[in-house]
C-alpha cells in the first residue's frame, strides 16, 4: 500500500476519534443543565407518544385541594409547607422535604403523594408508625383537609 | 448533596449509535495497526474486533432488559478505551512478539462476563448497603491476601500480587470497589454524626477529634499499603477515595485540608525512610542526570516515553509506524505515552477526553440519584477512575513522580481491567436507579412484600436508640 494511502488513513483514523467525541458531547448537551432543580432535558413529543407517561406532570389538583401541609401540634407547631404536585418525604433524615425535629421519627418516615385529586399518605416502615386520625396506616391512604396526620410527637394537617 | 433529574428517557437507541461509532474507531485502530504490521496484512485485527464488537453488543443487551435507563454515554466511551488499548497492546506485540494482546482479550471477556453478572445480580444498587462490613471485612481480607506467604508474590518489588498456578492477580484492585461501598455505606449512614459541628478555625469547621478516627484509619491503612506492599500508587489511591467521599458526604473543605495535612506528612516521611519512594522522587526530578538515567529502576523509561512523546507531536507517528517498544512496560504502565507517540497531540487528546466523559457520567449519575448511598458510591467509583488518569498521565508527563498505577481500560493487566468494567456496571446501575421515572401512587403488593428492591423505600432507622 502507498505510503500516500497509509497516511490519508492515519489521518482519517484521527478524524473519526474526533467524531465519536464530538457525537459524544453532542448527546451529552440535552442534560449538561446542572445546578437547577430542573428537568434536563425534556422529552420530545415523539418520545411521549411511545411512552404516555413522559408527558408533563398534570397541573397541581384544582380547586378545593390541598396547598399547604401544616404542622398543628409539637415541637415545629406553626412550621407550614407549599405542596406541588410532587411527593414528599418526611421524616428526619436530612433528605426529607420536611425534616421533623421529633425523637420518635424514623430518618423516612412517610410518604406524602398526590394522586388524582387527592393527596395520600404512605408510611415507610417507620419504627413507630403513621397515624391517620387514630388509625395506625398499614397501606397508603387518602387524606381529606384538615385530618390529622401523627408522627412522633408532631401533628399535622392539610390545608387549601 | 444535590439533586438533578433528568427526563425518564431510555436512550439505548443513542447507546447502539455511539457504540457502532466507537466500535468503528476500534476496527479502524486494529486494521492500521495489522496494515504496518512487517509480516504483511494478518487476519487478528479481524478476530479482536469481531469479539469486542460482540462483547459490547452483549453488554448493550443485558441493559436493554435488566437496566433500561441507564447512562447511555459510559458503555460506548468505554468500549472505544478498551478496543484503543488492545490495538494498542496488539502493535506493541509485533514489536516485541510477545502475546499480550491474547491475553488481554480473554481478560476483557471474562471482565465483560463480569460486569454482566454484576448488572444481572445486583440489579438496584441500594442492596449492597446491607452488606456495608462485609465489604469491610472484605476489602480487609483482600488487602492482607498478597502478603499472605506462598500466595502472595512479588514482582518488581510490589507485593501486591497473588498467584494461583500460572494467572496472577491484583486483589487490591478489587479492593478499591469494596471499599468504596464501605465508605459509602458507613458515610451515609454516619454523615450526621461527622457533620456535627466541632471548633471553628477562621473560614474552617474543624470536626471533633473523636470524628477524625475513620480519616486516621484510612490513613493508617494506606501506609500500611506503602509499607508493607511497597505500592506507592494504591496507597494514594484508598487514601483520595477516601477523602473525596467523606467530601462529598459533609460538604465540609476542612476535610480535605485535614486530609491534605496527612497527605503531606505521609509523603515527607515516606520520601525520607522508604528507599522505593525516594528513587521515584529522584527519578523524577533529575530524570536527565546520566547517572539517574542509566540506574536500574531509574528514570529511563520516563525519559524514553518523554522522547517518544516528542516524537509523536502534533499528529502523531500513525499507528504501527513509531517505536514504542524502545520503552520499558510500552504496553502497561506507559501505554499513555505509546498513544501519545502513535497518535500525537490530537490523538491523545481524544483519549483524554473520553475519560472526561467518562468520569463525568460517573459524577451525573451521583447528582441524578435520589439516596445517599448512591451518590457516594457513584462519585467515589467515578473519582477512582479520575484519580489513576490523573496519577498515570500526571506521571509519565512527568507532573507528578511515576507510581505503579494502571490506565483504566488501555493498560494490559486483567486485574484493572476486571475491576474498572465492575465499576462501570456499578456506574451504569446508580445512573439506571437515578434516570428512571419515579414511584408515583400508592406501593403495589409485590413492591412492598420486597420482590422488586428497585422501588421498596429504604428501612428507616430504629429511631429510638437514634435519639439516645
Amino acid at each position: 500500500m502507498s505510503e500516500l494511502v497509509l497516511t490519508a488513513l492515519r489521518l482519517g483514523f484521527l478524524i473519526l476519534l474526533w467524531v465519536l467525541i464530538l457525537s459524544v458531547v453532542a448527546a451529552l448537551r440535552r442534560d449538561l443543565s446542572v445546578g437547577k432543580k430542573v428537568r434536563a432535558g425534556a422529552p420530545s413529543a415523539r418520545e411521549v407518544r411511545k411512552n404516555p407517561d413522559l408527558a408533563p406532570e398534570p397541573a397541581p389538583p384544582a380547586k378545593q385541594s390541598a396547598r399547604t401541609l401544616a404542622v398543628v401540634g409539637g415541637a415545629q407547631a406553626g412550621t407550614t409547607l407549599e405542596l406541588a404536585a410532587s411527593p414528599i418525604l418526611l421524616g428526619r433524615a436530612q433528605e426529607a422535604t420536611l425534616v421533623l425535629e421529633d425523637d420518635y421519627a424514623s430518618g423516612r418516615h412517610a410518604r406524602l403523594f398526590p394522586q388524582g385529586s387527592r393527596w395520600f399518605i404512605e408510611d415507610l416502615g417507620s419504627t413507630n408508625g403513621t397515624f391517620l386520625g387514630e388509625v395506625q396506616l398499614t397501606r397508603a391512604q387518602p387524606v381529606e383537609l384538615g385530618q390529622k396526620i401523627r408522627i412522633g410527637k408532631t401533628i399535622m394537617e392539610l390545608r387549601p | 448533596m444535590s439533586d438533578v433529574t433528568t427526563a425518564p428517557v431510555p436512550r439505548r437507541n443513542l447507546e447502539l449509535g455511539l457504540l457502532a461509532l466507537a466500535l468503528a474507531v476500534v476496527t479502524g485502530a486494529n486494521y492500521l495497526v495489522s496494515l504496518s504490521n512487517e509480516s504483511g496484512i494478518e487476519q487478528k485485527w479481524f478476530t479482536q474486533s469481531v469479539a469486542l464488537a460482540c462483547m459490547a453488543l452483549a453488554v448493550h443487551a443485558v441493559l436493554r432488559i435488566w437496566a433500561k435507563y441507564a447512562d447511555p454515554i459510559i458503555l460506548p466511551v468505554v468500549v472505544a478505551l478498551n478496543g484503543l488499548g488492545l490495538a494498542m497492546i496488539h502493535r506493541i506485540d509485533n514489536a516485541t512478539g510477545d502475546n499480550a494482546a491474547s491475553r488481554q482479550l480473554l481478560w476483557t471477556g471474562i471482565a465483560v462476563a463480569a460486569a454482566i453478572i454484576t448488572l444481572w445480580a445486583v440489579r438496584d444498587h441500594r442492596i449492597l448497603r446491607r452488606a456495608t462490613y462485609i465489604f469491610l471485612a472484605l476489602s480487609a481480607f483482600l488487602l492482607v491476601l498478597p502478603l499472605i506467604p506462598g500466595l502472595g508474590r512479588e514482582i518488581n518489588g510490589a507485593r501486591i500480587w497473588v498467584g494461583l498456578g500460572p494467572f496472577s492477580f491484583q486483589p487490591g484492585e478489587i479492593a478499591k470497589i469494596t471499599l468504596a461501598i464501605f465508605f459509602a455505606g458507613y458515610l451515609s449512614s454516619n454523615r450526621d454524626l461527622i457533620l456535627l459541628a466541632g471548633r471553628k478555625l477562621g473560614p474552617l469547621q474543624l470536626p471533633r477529634y473523636r470524628d477524625l478516627g475513620p480519616m486516621i484509619v484510612a490513613w493508617l491503612v494506606s501506609i500500611g499499603v506503602l509499607v508493607f506492599q511497597r505500592d506507592l500508587g494504591s496507597s494514594i489511591l484508598f487514601f483520595g477515595l477516601f477523602m473525596v467521599m467523606i467530601y462529598v458526604a459533609t460538604g465540609r473543605i476542612s476535610w480535605i485540608v485535614i486530609g491534605l495535612a496527612f497527605v503531606a506528612v505521609g509523603g515527607l516521611l515516606a520520601s525520607q525512610f522508604m528507599s522505593h519512594v525516594t528513587r521515584r522522587i529522584d527519578a523524577w526530578l533529575n530524570a536527565f542526570d546520566p547517572e539517574v538515567y542509566n540506574r536500574a529502576g531509574g528514570s529511563f523509561q520516563i525519559v524514553q516515553g518523554l522522547f517518544g512523546l516528542g516524537n509523536g507531536g502534533l499528529f502523531g507517528t500513525g499507528l504501527g509506524n513509531g517505536r514504542p517498544d524502545l520503552i520499558t512496560y510500552a504496553n502497561s504502565d506507559m501505554i499513555v505515552a505509546a498513544l501519545g507517540e502513535e497518535l500525537g497531540l490530537f490523538g491523545i487528546t481524544a483519549v483524554v477526553l473520553l475519560y472526561v466523559v467518562l468520569v463525568s457520567r460517573g459524577i451525573r449519575a451521583a447528582l441524578g440519584t435520589r439516596d445517599a448511598f448512591g451518590k457516594l458510591l457513584a462519585a467515589g467509583l467515578s473519582f477512582t477512575i479520575g484519580l489513576q488518569c490523573f496519577v498515570v498521565m500526571g506521571g509519565v508527563t512527568r507532573l507528578i513522580p511515576l507510581t505503579g498505577l494502571t490506565t483504566p481500560f488501555l493498560a494490559a493487566g486483567g486485574s484493572s481491567l476486571l475491576s474498572n468494567w465492575i465499576i462501570v456496571a456499578l456506574l451504569l446501575l446508580v445512573s439506571h436507579g437515578a434516570r428512571r421515572p419515579a414511584a408515583v401512587g400508592p406501593l403495589t403488593e409485590p413492591e412492598k412484600a420486597g420482590t422488586a428492591p428497585g422501588r421498596r423505600p429504604q428501612a428507616a432507622p430504629a429511631t429510638q436508640e437514634d435519639a439516645r
